[in-house]
């Protein structure tokens, strides 16, 4: 256990450290750089701010800079945020996009497991079908649509909600129902086809055989199991929760993560960027580590070897 | 039947439950309205600010708040925001535009209650124009006697730039020529003190990543102090009660909210979230303008949407060539069918408004008929062997369409063919200073009201040419301009000089900028402003009795 622990979190390191130099890389070959204006800017002051910054030396020193920085949590200043650093940024996100992430996770579970456990028991009938084409539709539906149609609904016409802005408290509940219900729809999916992968096991009919009744069977082995592959869904997912929707933010209005993902890159802000996507990579690289560990608990034929 | 009763009783339940929410959420108090009550004026803001230190600002979101919080030697007065009114300097005086003597208010305060010198104002020129600092809008400062020589470290000596504190009150600025239009130019954030006795707590005059602009540390001179920087969510000013004029201003607080997104602004707005907006969805725009004239708001702004063009390509060589591409385009069918917002057709380069007295050329209306013949004198007769080009623009769907529209009226009217060529922002840039393209959108803002800030762009290797054009004699007349103390005179050389930029066309002027936004109709006091300068201080709120809200 102590072993594999330890290897994992040396892995996520060079994880973590890999991201960092890919997302440098990828920025620096795309066209542009931080300095960029429509305005013409002298040249004087252009090379100033380049030596300012240690844009003037060649990539692979700006890179080892970058990283021993990162490395060593002393991180390195944007010429994008003047007087205020990265690590300042991502604590005012990271909050914000944590209290719309933890009630979407659970309104996506709250739908999405009853709904994939009604369609799992009535395999091609009504309900079947019916909690299907529910799920179809909501994959399908984008949140830059669902979400001014829930703002729209709640917020404009019944007035139950502000229709966005970040400022009462419960400014959560619109957006969270929007990640939410766009969510519950893959674990939905991802719960029917568990449960009846397992309702099919030899196990199961015994325990139908024994005479436990169906509603015990389901909920005291069946769903245990079946869970496996929603949960092995929901690390990745809750990191990405965690980390805010750039679609959601903007249609709400909310000062989450989620907006610096694309924004560090389309303005170049290569140490934002950076940031992010290190941060994304760390929370991937833990929920990972958890699920794996949650998962030898519920299976015991998974075992802790890395 | 037991268990249809308890189904109606769950079914009752649910129902009386979400009516008796309905009845506690739905009458909420509007934000606006608990705002207006405090005096609280609640504006989106565009973009979060990428620095509230004005000498490293460049953006128009900054330039807003700074309206708050800073205040030059010059300032907008309550009935015109573009009137030069008495600000840091109660008056100034100069004899031939070169020397400016400015007499400060006696009584002038930071809004910690430091007095306010002329000392800090020659301190703020000293720091803009530092090197080391890297101030992109340094050069607004050029105009400053030895200015640009200290700012490329060819004097070391600051005492050699134009700027000297006779006394604790009296501050000289001594320019390299003559420019009537100084007083104006002042009132731009890079003009606007800083100061020293905070920046020095925290770092060098010319350090630029410091935390003097922190909340709790900035001190300004403006009619409003910072009091709370939400990062991406909001920036609140209130009133200060050091400014010389603090009994004017009306407001305890303002809230400027970056909103990005024109949709989510103008839901925000309906949801009663926001008295002012920063700009109006493009298709709403005819709706509010018919259906709610009280709610909607446009002005002329200092500003113009053109395309370069690329004289060191062929056919573009041939000014004939250019000339038929600008009067083949139909400016007021495509701002009437296509933009729809009220965008003045541009007849010229430099927008009306521009500067007292500058009377301009009015050359471009459109005439098929005649760009028909340039291009076949040019040896194009209906198109004919014209090579294919492209459009470039910047991926962005009002560009794109207007690009299609102009795409569409050059083949109509002149039987050439053209695509369109859409780039991400910073490849766009880069190609457009390369000269890596045919023909290019682009935009123009005033920084001051004078033609100058319009036509010294197409000097010869301007920076901010990127055509490739150059001519003698425009140079030789932008320079003159520069010498010329009767300003009268000085207007007929920039006439001279843009009437011949237009005969030359290195650039096809398209539309003259307007700002649309939507106010609440108890907002009072915001004005109209060509360079997009606000008075804050003549901001209220009318009695909402007396105002019909819809």
């Amino acid at each position: 256990m102590i072993r594999f622990l330890l290897s994992r979190t040396v892995q996520g390191i060079f994880v973590v450290l890999g991201v960092l130099c890919i997302t440098f890389l990828l920025l620096r070959l795309a066209p542009g750089g931080p300095f960029q204006s429509e305005r013409a800017v002298e040249p004087h002051i252009r090379a100033r701010q380049e030596a300012h910054y240690g844009y003037d030396k060649p990539w692979f020193i700006q890179l080892a800079r970058h990283i021993a920085g990162f490395a060593t949590f002393n991180f390195p200043p944007s010429p994008k945020l003047k007087g205020m650093g990265v690590e300042e940024v991502i604590a005012q996100g990271f909050p914000i996009s944590t209290a719309i992430a933890i009630p979407a996770l659970l309104i996506a579970l709250l739908i999405g497991v009853p709904l994939g456990t009604i369609a799992a028991l009535r395999p091609n009938q009504l309900e079947d079908r019916g909690a299907m084409l529910l799920a179809t539709l909501f994959i399908c539906t984008p949140s830059m649509v669902l979400g001014p149609l829930l703002g729209m609904l709640f917020g404009l016409r019944l007035r139950w909600f502000n229709a966005s802005g970040w400022y009462s408290a419960d400014d959560w509940v619109l957006p969270a129902m929007t990640l939410g219900i766009i969510y519950s729809a893959y674990i939905a999916r991802l719960t029917r086809g568990g449960l009846r992968e397992t309702l099919a096991q030899d196990f199961i009919r015994t325990a139908r055989a024994k005479g436990a009744s169906l509603a015990s069977v389901v909920f005291r082995h069946a769903l245990k199991l079946a869970c496996l592959p929603v949960l092995n869904y929901l690390g990745p997912t809750t990191a990405g929760l965690l980390t805010g929707s750039i679609v959601v933010e903007t249609v709400f209005q909310i000062p989450g993560l989620g907006q610096h993902f694309v924004g560090a890159a389309v303005n170049r802000n290569y140490e934002l960027a950076m940031a992010c996507a290190a941060f994304y990579a760390l929370l991937i690289v833990g929920f990972n580590l958890l699920v794996d560990l949650i998962q030898a608990i519920l299976n015991p034929r998974i075992g802790f070897r890395s | 039947m037991i268990a249809w009763i308890t189904r109606a009783i769950v079914l009752a339940c649910l129902i009386g439950g979400l009516w008796l929410f309905d009845q506690s959420r739905a009458h909420r108090p509007r934000r606006i309205d608990i705002a207006r009550e405090q005096g609280i004026l609640l504006i989106a803001n565009g973009t979060e600010p990428a620095t509230l230190d004005p000498h490293l600002a460049t953006g128009v979101p900054e330039h807003h708040i700074f309206d708050a919080l800073f205040e030059g030697l010059v300032a907008t007065t309550p009935e015109d925001p573009d009137a030069n009114g008495p600000g840091a300097a109660t008056h100034w005086e100069t004899q031939d535009f070169v020397t400016w003597t400015f007499h400060l208010r006696k009584e002038g305060k930071w809004s910690d209650g430091t007095p306010l010198t002329a000392h800090d104002f020659v301190y703020s020129y000293h720091r803009i124009l530092s090197p080391k600092l890297a101030a992109e809008y340094a050069s607004m400062l050029f105009p400053m006697l030895n200015a640009e020589e200290f700012n490329k470290g060819q004097v070391t000596d600051f005492d050699k730039v134009g700027v000297v504190a006779i006394d604790d009150h009296t501050l000289r600025i001594t320019l390299k020529g003559p420019a009537p239009y100084l007083p104006s130019m002042l009132k731009h954030y890079s003009w606007h003190p800083v100061p020293r006795h905070v920046i020095e707590r925290f770092g060098r005059m010319d350090e630029p990543d410091t935390k003097w602009t922190r909340v709790g540390n900035l001190v300004g001179n403006g009619s409003f102090k910072l009091k709370e920087w939400r990062y991406t969510h909001s920036i609140t000013v209130e009133r200060n009660p050091h400014y010389w004029d603090a009994a004017t201003v009306k407001l305890n607080e303002i809230v400027f909210i970056p909103i990005v997104s024109d949709a989510t602004e103008e839901r925000a707005f309906r949801d009663g979230q926001l008295h002012v907006t920063n700009t109006v969805p493009l298709p709403m725009v005819p709706v509010y303008r018919d259906r709610h004239p009280e709610l909607f708001h446009e002005y002329p702004l200092l500003s113009t949407y053109f395309y370069r063009v690329n004289v060191t390509r062929k056919p573009f060589q041939d000014k004939r060539v250019r000339q038929a591409l600008a009067l083949a385009i139909d400016k007021e069918t495509l701002i009437r069918n296509i933009l729809r917002a009220g965008q003045k057709p541009a007849t010229g380069f430099t927008p009306p408004g521009s500067g007292a007295g500058y009377e301009a050329p009015d050359l471009l209306r459109f005439d098929p008929e005649k760009a028909r013949r340039l291009l076949a004198e040019a040896g194009y007769p209906a198109g004919k062997g014209f090579p294919r080009f492209d459009i470039l623009i910047n991926t962005m769907e009002s560009h794109t369409v207007i690009a299609q529209a102009i795409q569409e009226m050059w083949k109509k009217n002149l039987g050439i063919p053209a695509g369109v060529l859409n780039q991400d922002w910073n490849v766009y840039l880069d190609n457009q200073r390369k000269l890596d393209y045919d023909v290019c959108r682009a935009g123009w803002v005033g920084d001051y009201l004078d033609p100058y800030t319009f036509l010294s762009i197409w000097q010869t290797g301007d920076g901010n040419n990127d055509t490739g054009w150059g001519n003698a004699r425009y140079d030789e007349l932008m320079q003159a301009s520069l010498r010329e103390k009767d300003t009268a005179k000085r207007m007929r050389i920039l006439t001279e000089a843009e009437t011949l930029l237009l005969d030359e066309l290195p650039m096809l002027p398209i539309y003259w900028y307007v700002r649309n936004y939507l106010s609440r109709p108890e907002v009072r006091g915001l004005r109209s402003s060509l360079l997009e300068h606000r008075c804050y201080k003549a901001v209220y709120f009318a009695d909402p009795a007396t105002v019909s809200t819809p």
